[in-house]
């Protein structure tokens, strides 16, 4: 495709969408990070002085050490269970769906278009108490004829993994898709075991999905809160929902600004750790 | 066959299907809570306040708006979504275009930019607005027009992705027939290459409609006293829940499904005729 030289239609084409992005994006992480300094005295009426106040994330750290630790927990873990879901289902689609390939990836996605907190509210009712699956979890004795599901980390783990999983399967699928057959079968030839096979030729190849795969389903799902709020009780609340709750009804910006950088600020070194782990910083 | 190498018999069949045996399986996990969507949407709680199976009936279906409150919501939604889709997808459309198709200083942090914010969590965005409206003196006026700053924002990453993907993977041969044949630059624009990206600009307003109508966590941090659909549903779901919401779950599962599948048929055809 050949590019057009000479910048200033190009310039022209993208000024809007970056200006947007500049103005609604940029300066407010500024405005953020800016926020999360102020005099932490500070209050609506009186109004908020910039006062450098570095102690805020020590506070932040302090006071809210376990939402944070727990979310990013819980985030792994749906991602690590989205991971082994999601490779099934996209090695089945790439591989063995045939003609109904196609079929089978709109089907992942449809169910997700219907609204989230809908489907997070039938997970509540799935996992009900006298519900079936808790009887059945009761019957055969992995619970207690007392125990629940509802209000326990399983059930918040449960729903990030289901409401997140699209995100693991999509960048997956398309990743085993571009995989040339020949080198598996090339792996047959040369006496690999199918186990074998997969291990040294499919899975190093299907690595780059794997990596977006996982950065995409953890994201999102270490600060989601509407899970834990549904599905949790307070002993599961999440550090997006304190975040929420100290901005909207505590009113309380400096310790909300501060405890939102702290929780980017994690993420952003976790992605980091994990991708030069990954050895795949070129996918960046 | 029996007796082969690979047998016949079920267990053998199993094997052979295993892995697309337990993709499907998957699959079927991830629609289990539509069908309780569905169901409930037929549904006559026990009581009040009791969110569970009681008698079957259709007045929810009959009576959609009975719910108090939810149609307002709904509709609110719609509005946003909207206004918010045709915004984004516009200047995500126009951006696609100047990344793919022009050369200029800058066009790295550009791409840099706008896959940002589509990696950040939307508890920070959401935060990040909502201390810029209030360090700007919007804080006392979050409502509608803010929530439609914010959709936009959040959308228009995802679409400037769709369109960028679909226009670098298309060859310009035809375009450069139509200018052989003496097309101007504004012909060849209008009847080759914008009939070529628009299933392209399509797939990418529909994302976009549809993380906007669902958006809860951005929204709820700047919408002050507006209510959406799903901030209605999150409220709800702390007090007792209408049946009427399964009601629009199962509307908006059955559209997306006749869009996407639809979609993918008309795919279909026209690969069969390429």
């Amino acid at each position: 495709m050949s590019r057009r030289r000479g910048g200033r239609t190009g310039y022209l084409l993208l000024l809007p969408a970056v200006a947007w992005l500049v103005l609604f994006f940029v300066v407010p992480l500024y405005s953020l990070v800016a926020t999360s300094l102020y005099d932490p005295t500070g209050s609506d009426f009186r109004g908020y002085e910039m006062d450098w106040a570095f102690g805020n994330y020590l506070d932040a750290v302090r006071d809210y050490a376990r939402p944070l630790l727990r979310s990013l927990v819980y985030g792994a873990v749906a991602t690590v269970l989205c991971l082994v879901l999601g490779y099934v289902l996209a090695y089945a689609i790439a591989f063995k769906a045939g003609r109904w390939k196609y079929l089978m990836l709109v089907l992942v996605v449809a169910p997700f278009f219907t609204s989230f907190l809908v489907r997070t509210l039938s997970w509540k009712l799935i996992l009900a108490d006298d519900g079936i699956v808790v009887r059945t979890l009761q019957a055969v004795h992995v619970l207690g004829p007392d125990g629940r599901l509802l209000a326990t980390s399983v059930a918040v783990v449960a729903g990030l993994t289901y409401n997140f999983l699209p995100f693991m399967v999509l960048p997956l699928f398309a990743s085993l898709d571009k995989i040339d057959h020949r080198l598996v079968e090339a792996a047959s030839d040369l006496y690999a075991s199918p186990v074998i096979g997969f291990w040294r030729v499919t899975w190093p190849l299907s690595l780059p999905g794997v990596v977006s795969g996982t950065l995409l389903t953890f994201i999102p799902a270490a600060g989601d809160y509407i899970n834990a709020d549904l599905l949790g009780s307070p002993g599961q609340r999440m550090v997006g929902g304190v975040i929420q709750s100290l901005f909207t009804d505590a009113n309380d910006y400096p310790a909300a600004a501060s405890l939102s950088v702290v929780l980017m600020a994690l993420i952003v070194v976790m992605v980091l750790v994990y991708v030069r782990r990954a050895g795949t910083e070129d996918l960046l | 066959m029996r007796g082969g190498v690979r047998g016949a018999g079920p267990v053998a069949w199993v094997r052979r299907h295993l892995v697309l045996l337990l993709g499907v399986l998957v699959l079927v996990y991830t629609f289990v809570p539509i069908a309780v969507v569905v169901a409930m949407s037929f549904n006559t709680p026990p009581s009040r306040n009791v969110y569970g199976f009681g008698s079957f009936t259709l007045d929810n279906w009959l009576h959609p708006c009975a719910a108090e409150g939810m149609c307002a919501a709904v509709g609110r939604s719609v509005q946003i979504s909207l206004l918010a889709t045709v915004l984004a997808t516009l200047l995500g459309t126009l951006a696609a275009f100047a990344l793919v198709r022009h050369d200029f200083a800058g066009r790295s942090g550009a791409n840099l930019l706008v896959f940002v914010p589509m990696a950040s969590p939307e508890i920070v965005m959401g935060s990040s607005l909502l201390a810029l409206f209030v360090a700007t003196g919007f804080g006392g006026r979050l409502g509608f027009w803010t929530i439609v700053v914010a959709h936009v924002m959040f959308c228009l990453s995802f679409v400037v992705v769709t369109v960028r993907a679909r226009l670098a993977g298309m060859d310009d041969t035809l375009e450069q027939a139509a200018a052989d044949l003496y097309a101007t630059p504004a012909q060849t624009f209008r009847r080759v290459t914008l009939p070529l990206v628009a299933p392209g600009i399509l797939g990418a307003a529909l994302l976009s409609f549809s993380l906007s109508f669902d958006d809860f966590i951005v929204t709820n941090l700047n919408a002050g006293t507006t209510v959406t659909f799903p901030m209605y549903v999150y409220g709800v779901a702390q007090r007792s829940v209408p049946m009427q919401v399964n009601v629009l779950g199962t509307v908006m599962f059955a559209v997306s499904i006749v869009i996407v599948v639809g979609g993918e048929l008309a795919n279909r055809r026209r690969r069969a005729v390429v």
